[in-house]
């Protein structure tokens, strides 16, 4: 992001393209399939080939899409805040004080457990505040949790 | 009294299980008429309803049924079931309230941390002389600190003693003396809930009467569809002047007092370190007589989001009111502001993204409080003080991008409370973030290290300090 200072920005773990990958291409598999078995039985071999080539094409826009989005992700530990950055339509910046966190919360799912990944939520009083980082290397979600909570304990302050 | 005492003669004199000989150092009762009053109304209906099957007015036939009486049974022994397993005590610097059957339920409710008090008379209560106190803290549902019902005067001695306890004074400090600051006349009231409805009636009428005029036989089809709406459309104005009825607002030491109702009454304390945010809202059709709404937020529970009632976390500090007299009471809701900040409209080249809010859009900030007006046809000014400030986040649309716009949101505790400085150019958009943050950390330090004002929340930053951050919540 322009106008902040450049270091100390990170960014999630080149896994979590790699899994974004992974979803999409499954999911296109399976619509692919699909797709071609319905065109070839009820249309022909030709319908079936231009069905999935259709298919395909949609899966590499959602690529292109995903890996942009991937590239969106940032975040930045400062001295009082945490900066996280996102989107690709819609850019948003959520600058959220430490003193002001009500909670940490990592949670990973099933795939992202298949590639060792968490998600690292900061939860305050106000429900807009949305400071998620997802797709984290498991020592770094922890890491960050516990700096997270150690800073939040530090610098807290009553609603 | 009787009917439900005689109602109950089987039930078995229930202890409140986990209540030893320790149990009576301190723990009271609530008032021994509550069971009758939270189950009146409900009782009253299922009394109504088997009347009416007794008599044969309604049901398949006459005589009186043992289960016409059965619900009202269950309900009041329900009811005095959770009178009888029900106490609470003050202990220290907490309320705690002990209820549940078979679930046993037990809450520990610190003063310190209390956002608002509230003493709820429904018409029932208020006939018996009982009142309920409800204690809301950030993050509570709706029935956490609820104490239904007891006298009046021992809900308003407890009421004083938790408020003197959340501003660290001695519990036994007698109610401060309070000073009226302003009132709402009924007339303004009615006229307030009457007026949006009046261009929607000529509107509706002038239909009815062409159709009419048209099809004679169709008056019918029209005028049954339009009682229906008068009578939904009374309601609706029925209770919105009966819940703001004699409408008080008042200040002391303790905070902002709010007394409202005509029925039943309703009487809200609000510490002023405890507001989230203010509101002020200037209707169009409001706009001849020059009135305004204006609302105060409190942090509550997330996810209830209703607009009147004593749930609310958004509280109406002035229903209807002239704009003298909500300058008045915003200075009293913000005491830290002295002079307001100057506002300053967005760019001209907003209009295209925003061609129907353009005229009213405009956001300004100061050391203390930043200030945002928005909305279409009904201007909304909200101001959140920068103490309160959760998170500042900014948000540019692609359409925003294309103008070089973006908006900045600064977050205070709730669902929807924000300033939303909108618009904004995207360099000063960009700089307004890190100048919020900076701005709102001092003012966060200000007032955790030097509490301001009268109300010093003594307990508040050591207690409150290690209640906000529950750390390593991590799983």
């Amino acid at each position: 992001m322009p106008g902040m200072p450049e270091d100390g920005v990170m960014c999630p773990s080149p896994r979590l393209w790699r899994m974004r990958c992974a979803e999409v291409m499954a999911a296109a598999t399976v619509l692919a399939v699909a797709a071609g078995a319905a065109a070839g039985l009820t249309l022909g071999a030709g319908a079936a080939v231009i069905a999935v080539a259709v298919v395909t094409a949609g899966a590499l826009a959602a690529l292109w899409f995903v890996r942009n989005r991937f590239r969106s992700w940032m975040y930045q530990e400062r001295d009082e805040d945490l900066i996280v950055g996102r989107g690709v339509l819609i850019h948003r910046l959520s600058v959220v004080p430490y003193g002001r966190m009500q909670f940490v919360d990592v949670s990973a799912g099933p795939i992202d457990r298949v590639f060792r990944l968490a998600t690292v939520k900061l939860h305050t009083a106000a429900a807009a505040s949305d400071a998620r980082i997802p797709g984290l290397e498991r020592e770094e979600a922890a890491r960050l949790r516990d700096r997270l909570a150690a800073l939040g304990e530090a610098k807290a302050a009553g609603l | 009294m009787t009917t439900p005492g005689a109602a109950v003669t089987p039930q078995p004199p229930r202890r409140p299980p986990g209540g030893g000989a320790a149990a009576d150092s301190g723990w009271r009762r609530l008032h021994p008429l509550s069971p009758l009053v939270r189950s009146g109304r409900a009782v009253l209906a299922v009394a109504a309803l088997a009347g009416l099957s007794t008599s044969g007015v309604m049901g398949s036939g006459a005589g009186t049924h043992w289960y016409d009486l059965a619900l009202a049974v269950i309900l009041v022994v329900a009811a005095i079931v959770n009178w009888l397993v029900t106490r609470w005590k003050v202990d220290g610097a907490t309320l705690r309230i002990e209820t549940g059957l078979l679930r046993r339920d037990s809450r520990q409710l610190p003063v310190a941390r209390i956002q608002a008090v509230d003493l709820v008379r429904p018409f029932l209560a208020r006939m018996l002389g009982l009142a309920e106190i409800r204690v809301r803290l950030a993050g509570s549902g709706d029935a956490d600190g609820r104490l239904a019902y007891l006298t009046e005067p021992a809900a308003e001695a407890l009421r004083a003693r938790l408020l003197a306890a959340h501003h660290g004074l001695d519990p036994a400090t007698p109610e401060p003396a309070e000073q009226v600051v302003t009132s709402v006349p009924t007339g303004r009231l009615a006229g307030s809930a009457l007026i949006p409805a009046v261009p929607l009636a000529a509107v509706t009428v002038a239909a009815g009467a062409l159709i009419a005029a048209a099809a004679p036989g169709g008056f019918l089809a029209v005028g049954a569809p339009l009682a229906w709406w008068l009578v939904t459309f009374g309601a609706i104005v029925w209770r919105r002047v009966s819940s703001q009825y004699a409408f008080t607002v008042a200040v002391s030491p303790d905070g902002v007092r709010i007394r409202r109702g005509l029925l039943g009454t309703v009487a809200e304390t609000i510490p002023l370190p405890r507001i989230q945010a203010v509101r002020m809202i200037e209707p169009l059709l409001w706009r001849p007589w020059r009135w305004c709404r204006l609302e105060v937020d409190v942090a509550g529970g997330l996810g209830h989001d209703r607009r009147e009632g004593t749930g609310a976390v958004r509280k109406a500090l002035l229903p209807v009111g002239s704009q003298e007299e909500a300058g008045h009471l915003l200075a009293i809701a913000l005491p830290a502001a002295g002079a307001w900040p100057a506002l300053r409209p967005p760019p001209g080249r907003a209009r295209w993204k925003a061609p129907l809010s353009y005229h009213f859009l405009a956001a300004g900030h100061d050391g203390t409080l930043a200030v945002a007006v928005t909305g279409r046809v009904r201007r909304e000014t909200t101001w959140v003080p920068l103490a309160k400030a959760q998170s500042v986040r900014l948000v540019q649309g692609p359409f925003q991008r294309r103008l070089g716009l973006a908006t900045v949101h600064l977050d205070a505790a709730g669902k929807r409370v924000r300033a939303e400085f909108r618009e904004r150019r995207q360099e000063e958009a960009r700089a307004l973030v890190g100048e919020l943050a900076a701005l709102s950390r001092s003012a966060r330090r200000q007032a955790t290290h030097k509490p301001p004002g009268p109300p010093a929340p003594a307990g508040g930053p050591a207690a409150g300090l290690r209640g906000a951050a529950v750390p390593g919540a991590g799983r």
